[in-house]
């Protein structure tokens, strides 16, 4: 079904794709002239492909659930924030604080993502193809930050639990993330990641992998079940 | 937060349409700043005649026109509104000082040979249809739309600031040191007719080009001098330049086609543009200065 912003009301888009009928099989939707509104596709929590044709602005596909959303052009600050679950896939760049506090599903940007990428992510998994601004992964806590390009200032700066996998250049390092070993699980991991994004030219041992030194925070592994 | 909107026209194709185009980038910045807006639009023009924006406010404009007729000779005067376009020979120190002191009602909004800045407080629509925008033509144009922080919602507070001959700042953002800086500048010798912030950082771009810096170094320097969050557009007759701070919380966006450059704070204010979505669409890097004409 194709949904023109031109004509109808973002809201009204929205309440469509949020409260569709469980039992309806036609769950493919194409959504045409966004013009960079915001908070396009935000909240849904169906199992549902959609293709955003054209540029959005702020915050598209936030909070998603289950949903599997493509963006065929730029999205500004907050693309997939929050999202808990699908799969989020921009074709073109990204504003700032991509994917943050996620908790879960897959957000791929194919091209660059500036400042704050996966700013406090709390389990999603982010793959960029490009390259990402600085303060990336700032206080991120879990879940895989994957980027083929470089990475600006203060990488993962104050990180907890996040796994940050780096292919080109690091600016400088934030404080407490530091470069760890690749064991067999990561390369694993990665190699998963990579895949589940379609790229095919870059190898999982080619990556460096930064984490938390665990130096500047209280949090103990052994506790987690508490939380 | 406030939205800031400029358009630098490579080629002439577009020049008729230049007041349209911004126009509709105001329109679409509403949701940043409903409650003042203002524009900066350059034009070629003769480069001896001088035109002075000003601001009569409740003045009545015939009255003002036979006034200042007969202070000056050969005067030509455009009304949109409460505002009224002066062209003249008469160089500007002697235009301000009679303004000053024959008129102290009136707020000069800038000077130039090729600028005319209007602004006022109210809704961006209402004032773009105000002082009919929409009609102008020129090469280059810079708005803003405002939501009111640090000083009050007035004409004087409303951007663009124009601080020199065919100056104008547009900003997004806040300063923290711009009491210091302004202190500074008046010893320098500026001006000052607000308490704004961004009035101070139009008063350091001026006052660096007037030592024939160029914009591009003016700004770089100014990532230096000026504390807090910013994104600036400044517009000088040839063309204009933007920079955000190295925090880079303020946001920016630029569309680059073959005919034009256009900045926004957020996309949707270029959506309408025509060939937009073929444009090369990138975010300004943070502490990074981006110049077109100069």
């Amino acid at each position: 079904m194709k949904l023109d912003l031109k004509k109808l009301k973002l809201r009204k888009v929205n309440e469509q794709l949020q409260s569709l009928d469980r039992k309806v099989n036609d769950r493919d939707f194409i959504i045409i002239n966004p013009e960079g509104n915001h908070a396009v596709c935000a909240g849904l929590t169906e199992e549902l492909n959609i293709n955003i044709k054209g540029h959005v602005g702020y915050y598209c596909a936030g909070m998603n659930q289950k949903a599997n959303i493509t963006i065929e052009g730029n999205v500004g600050t907050g693309v997939a924030e929050n999202m808990m679950s699908g799969k989020v896939h921009v074709k073109g760049n990204a504003s700032q604080s991509a994917g943050a506090t996620a908790h879960g599903g897959l957000l791929i940007i194919d091209g660059d993502a500036s400042s704050r990428c996966g700013i406090s992510m709390k389990g999603v998994d982010i793959v960029v193809k490009g390259s990402v601004g600085h303060m990336s992964g700032f206080m991120s806590q879990a879940g895989n930050l994957v980027v083929c390009g470089d990475a600006g200032e203060a990488l993962g700066d104050s990180l907890y639990e996040t796994n940050i996998y780096i292919k080109g250049k690091v600016k400088s390092l934030g404080a407490d993330c530091v470069e760890k070993k690749m064991d067999k699980k990561h390369i694993k991991k990665l190699n998963l990641l990579l895949q589940k994004a379609s790229i095919k030219n870059q190898k999982a041992g080619s990556f460096k992998r930064y984490g938390s030194a665990k130096k500047l925070y209280n949090f103990k592994i052994d506790n987690i079940s508490n939380y | 937060m406030c939205g800031i909107v400029g358009i630098y026209l490579k080629t002439k194709k577009f020049e008729k349409n230049l007041g349209k185009m911004l126009s509709g980038m105001l329109y679409n910045m509403e949701s940043r700043g409903p409650d003042s807006a203002g524009f900066a639009i350059y034009k070629n023009s003769e480069k001896k005649e001088y035109k002075y924006s000003l601001c009569i406010n409740n003045l009545d404009f015939t009255k003002f026109k036979i006034n200042i007729s007969k202070k000056i000779k050969n005067l030509k005067l455009n009304q949109y509104s409460d505002h009224v376009i002066v062209k003249t020979t008469e160089t500007s120190k002697k235009f301000i000082k009679l303004i000053n002191q024959e008129f102290p009602d009136v707020s000069i909004v800038g000077y130039g040979h090729s600028i005319e800045i209007f602004k006022q407080v109210g809704n961006p629509k209402d004032v773009v249809k105000k002082f009919n925008l929409e009609s102008f033509s020129g090469t280059h144009g810079i708005g803003h739309t405002r939501m009111a922080t640090e000083s009050a919602i007035t004409t004087d507070g409303s951007h663009p600031y124009s601080t020199g001959e065919d100056e104008c700042l547009v900003h997004n953002g806040s300063l923290s040191n711009h009491n210091n800086l302004r202190r500074e500048l008046k010893k320098k010798g500026n001006t000052f007719s607000s308490e704004n912030d961004t009035e101070v950082a139009a008063g350091y771009v001026s006052n660096s080009l007037s030592n024939n810096n160029s914009l591009k170094d003016t700004l770089v320097s100014g990532l230096k001098d000026l504390d807090g969050f910013y994104t600036f557009i400044a517009g000088t007759r040839k063309g204009f330049a933007v920079v955000r701070d190295e925090i880079a919380c303020k946001p920016a966006v630029i569309a680059e086609t073959k005919n034009y450059v256009a900045i926004a704070s957020e996309f949707q204010a270029m959506a309408h543009l025509p060939d937009v979505n073929n444009a090369k669409i990138f975010e300004p890097e943070p502490g990074i200065v981006y110049s077109w004409g100069n």
